[in-house]
């Protein structure tokens, strides 16, 4: 008699730390669920302040504007990578790791105390570097190289966040592990939490190079350690810069696949191809430090051809693949809705007004024709002579972690709100436009930036008028015009990421809670489906069951810019006085 | 669904479809032809970044490129006081970087080629040689020996195009090309006889 009320107590405690999904009755860990939305805030929080830093910078290069003054314009600029590319990007990806794990595996999250201790360091961390860089004297952009010296609180602040956002990564591998034990799933782990997996893995690489460089840079700003090989530090330092933007590719093609597949039904072509992809991003990302050493001293030719190129490109090849079978995932699940007219209905009729689907598409062209292409040209050996430290560097990179990574984060978030937040989308129709606006934004900066890059105009400068150098120098006029058009861009850009804030904010605070009776209407628009069983469903992704015409079109489209794109820049740097 | 364990059980197994396969196949090829045209480069290209790189003491830099400026000095930059250096064909170049300049100007001819030292005395910069754009980065306490051959003559900027503080957008410095033996006509020039040393 005893017993069974203990058990009944036990039972019902269990029960009070779940609710269950109304969409899909998985069951969900609440511990999980409030830490997913405290990543989360914190992300949109740090995005808002950097967002507002990257205006600045923008409006400072256009220089007709020149809003700032030299000092703070080299301060925001600092701030702004710091806050956007770092802060905003990773507190993102934790929330897509305990979903990934926690919620699509139907398991309890590992260890909440430590996800909370994690998530605290993280804020600890970042405001503390915020700080610093506000007080001045710590202006020493995001990259920080030495012989260049921050204060001590710079680094430590970085440091902070790197341990807790690396306790984060281990909450995640625990829950996998849990998840196995346990048997919340049959089988093998879904594609989307193979994807965070490899982030995940890509991410403690990353957080050990980062702990490499940065204590003793720390160490060194405090007076303990006297120099700092500059060469070794940008070594080390990019295996940290440039590898956490591979956490950021494999945690965006997760999200396109998530997206694709709540939207629209789809599911990955072959289950085999894409998670090799994936795994190609953990065989060969890492060795992208490369790509910033290029027209470096001290490194032989052979290192550099082999390390830019991640082994004869492949972890390119990787992306080449997502590249194909995401649209291709999306064409298939289209053409089962019912959507088999033409080459491009399946495209045509797909849910534009649904920002989640807006925003995810716009992200997988934009990150594959502007920042993809460009990030290849960037990184082949002899045509890096030159672009490097121009501002088609800035350029590419939003490409690929502005319209790429963070123009998904924001897709998915329409989703997060009615799945994990239970609040409907405050302001639909608004909402609608926001991927756009912030899309062709972006796209603007990107282009313009690259542009001007193109014409030698360096990255973090703060007058390409050279007014106070003794020995002036003037760009042409096509200079001043992109600078112009980019500053124009960010405005919009800016517009679009405002809007983003003020709908998730205001959402959470006053949007309509969302129970089973509204939670599929809470996701947006989104197609017919024609197959609902689970049978019926799996009638692709066997071999030969499928055509895919608009998908080959699109590739093909893309290859042959690729191509096109890539000769003319050798054509360009043939052109260039002899060196060797 | 991508967000539910695969469909079928023994997923390695699965036949992968044509179209997926000829996709794979050809981003597999594109990405040799991307890296053996950079091997080609090296040995067919002419430009190709000299990987020629020392130990130095930024101290024993600067007293090679004072030593240099002088032996070769032509005259002044205009107003600025610094002074025009103007080595024979085929010889060693000094361009040191400080905050915040390019240290001294260079006066060469067109289509020859010269052995440039560039290293820096303090902090990181970027040699960025305008309207040509041919970018490089300058360490302190490296020595980076490249052999370049300007191609068209006229005044060259160099900027600095990596971040180096307050002044960094003031930084700056010149690269004067003459056409062949131009440069002995003008009355501040030295000739290459009276080279001291």
């Amino acid at each position: 008699m005893a017993t069974t009320t203990v058990q009944e107590d036990f039972i019902a405690g269990i029960a009070s730390k779940f609710r269950t999904c109304p969409a899909t009755g998985l069951r969900i860990d609440l511990a999980a669920q409030r830490l997913i939305k405290a990543n989360a805030v914190a992300a949109v929080v740090f995005l808002a302040v950097g967002g507002l830093f990257g205006l600045g910078v923008a409006l400072t290069r256009w220089q007709a504007v020149h809003l700032l003054k030299a000092e703070w314009f080299y301060l925001v600029l600092t701030a702004h990578g710091l806050d956007v590319l770092l802060l905003w990007i990773i507190f993102f990806e934790m929330a897509v790791l305990y979903f990934a794990s926690s919620i699509l595996l139907n398991c309890r999250l590992a260890a909440p105390r430590m996800a909370w201790v994690a998530f605290g360091l993280m804020v600890v961390g970042g405001v503390l570097t915020n700080i610093t860089v506000l007080q001045g004297d710590s202006s020493v952009m995001f990259t920080s190289y030495p012989p260049m010296m921050a204060r001590p609180n710079f680094y430590l602040g970085l440091i902070l966040f790197a341990v807790g956002a690396l306790i984060g990564c281990l909450v995640f591998l625990g829950t996998l592990v849990i998840a196995k034990e346990e048997k919340t799933y049959e089988g093998s782990i879904p594609l989307v939490t193979f994807g965070a997996l490899t982030a995940c893995i890509i991410a403690i690489f990353t957080i050990a190079s980062g702990a490499i460089i940065l204590i003793p840079t720390w160490l060194w700003s405090l007076g303990y350690i006297s120099n700092i090989n500059t060469v070794m530090y940008k070594l080390v330092w990019w295996a940290m810069g440039h590898s956490s933007q591979q956490i950021n590719v494999a945690a965006h093609v997760s999200i396109w696949y998530a997206i694709a597949a709540i939207l629209l039904g789809a599911k990955p072509l072959s289950e085999k191809v894409s998670r090799t992809a994936f795994f190609l991003y953990i065989l060969f990302l890492q060795i992208a430090s490369a790509h910033h050493m290029l027209v470096e001293p001290g490194l032989s030719a052979e290192w550099k051809v082999f390390n830019t190129s991640y082994a004869m490109y492949l972890a390119v090849l990787g992306s080449l693949i997502h590249g194909m079978t995401v649209p291709g995932a999306i064409e298939a699940a289209q053409r089962q809705n019912g959507y088999t007219r033409g080459v491009f209905e399946w495209l045509r009729k797909a849910p534009w007004g649904n920002p989640a689907f807006a925003g995810m598409f716009l992200s997988l062209v934009m990150f594959g024709f502007l920042g993809g292409i460009s990030g290849v040209v960037l990184g082949t050996e002899q045509i890096n002579l030159m672009l490097h430290n121009t501002l088609y560097v800035p350029g590419h990179f939003h490409a690929t972690v502005v319209a790429g990574t963070t123009l998904s984060f924001m897709a998915i978030t329409y989703l997060l709100l009615p799945l994990i937040f239970q609040r409907e989308v405050i302001w639909p129709g608004l909402a609608k436009w926001q991927p756009y606006l912030f899309g062709i934004g972006v796209m603007g900066i990107s282009l313009f930036m690259m542009g001007a890059g193109t014409l030698g105009v360096s990255r973090r400068h703060w007058d390409i008028g050279f007014t106070d150098a003794a020995m002036g120098f003037k760009y042409p006029a096509t200079a001043y015009l992109m600078l112009g058009l980019n500053g124009i861009s960010a405005i919009l850009a800016s517009i679009g990421g405002a809007m983003f804030v003020v709908i998730t904010v205001a959402s959470v605070l006053w949007g309509k809670p969302v129970d089973k009776s509204n939670i599929v209407a809470a996701l947006g628009p989104m197609p017919q489906r024609q197959m609902t069983s689970e049978t019926a469903a799996s009638g692709y992704g066997n071999a030969g069951t499928w055509h895919l015409p608009g998908t080959y079109i699109l590739v093909t489209v893309f290859f042959g810019a690729f191509v096109l794109y890539y000769f003319v820049n050798w054509k360009y740097l043939s052109q260039l006085w002899p060196m060797g | 669904m991508a967000l539910q364990p695969p469909a079928q059980r023994v997923w390695w197994n699965e036949r992968v479809e044509k179209g997926e396969l000829i996709w794979i196949g050809i981003a597999f090829l594109w990405g040799l032809v991307m890296f053996f045209m950079m091997v080609y480069w090296h040995i067919n290209g002419r430009q190709n970044l000299s990987t020629a790189a020392f130990r130095i003491e930024p101290s024993t830099f600067e007293k090679r490129t004072e030593a240099f400026a002088k032996q070769f000095k032509a005259r002044e930059e205009g107003t600025t006081g610094v002074p025009v250096a103007k080595p024979p064909a085929n010889a060693d170049v000094y361009m040191l970087a400080r905050l915040w300049e390019w240290w001294p100007v260079l006066e060469l001819e067109k289509g020859r080629t010269y052995r440039l030292h560039l290293s820096s005395m303090d902090w990181q910069h970027g040699w960025s040689l305008q309207p040509v754009n041919i970018n490089i980065q300058v360490h302190p306490g490296v020595e980076h020996v490249l052999m370049i051959t300007p191609t068209e003559t006229g005044t060259f900027s160099v900027i600095c195009n990596e971040f180096c503080g307050i002044g960094h957008h003031t930084m700056t410095g010149r690269i004067h090309v003459v056409e062949q033996g131009a440069g002995a006509a003008e009355p501040a020039a030295a000739p290459p006889s009276q080279t001291k040393r």
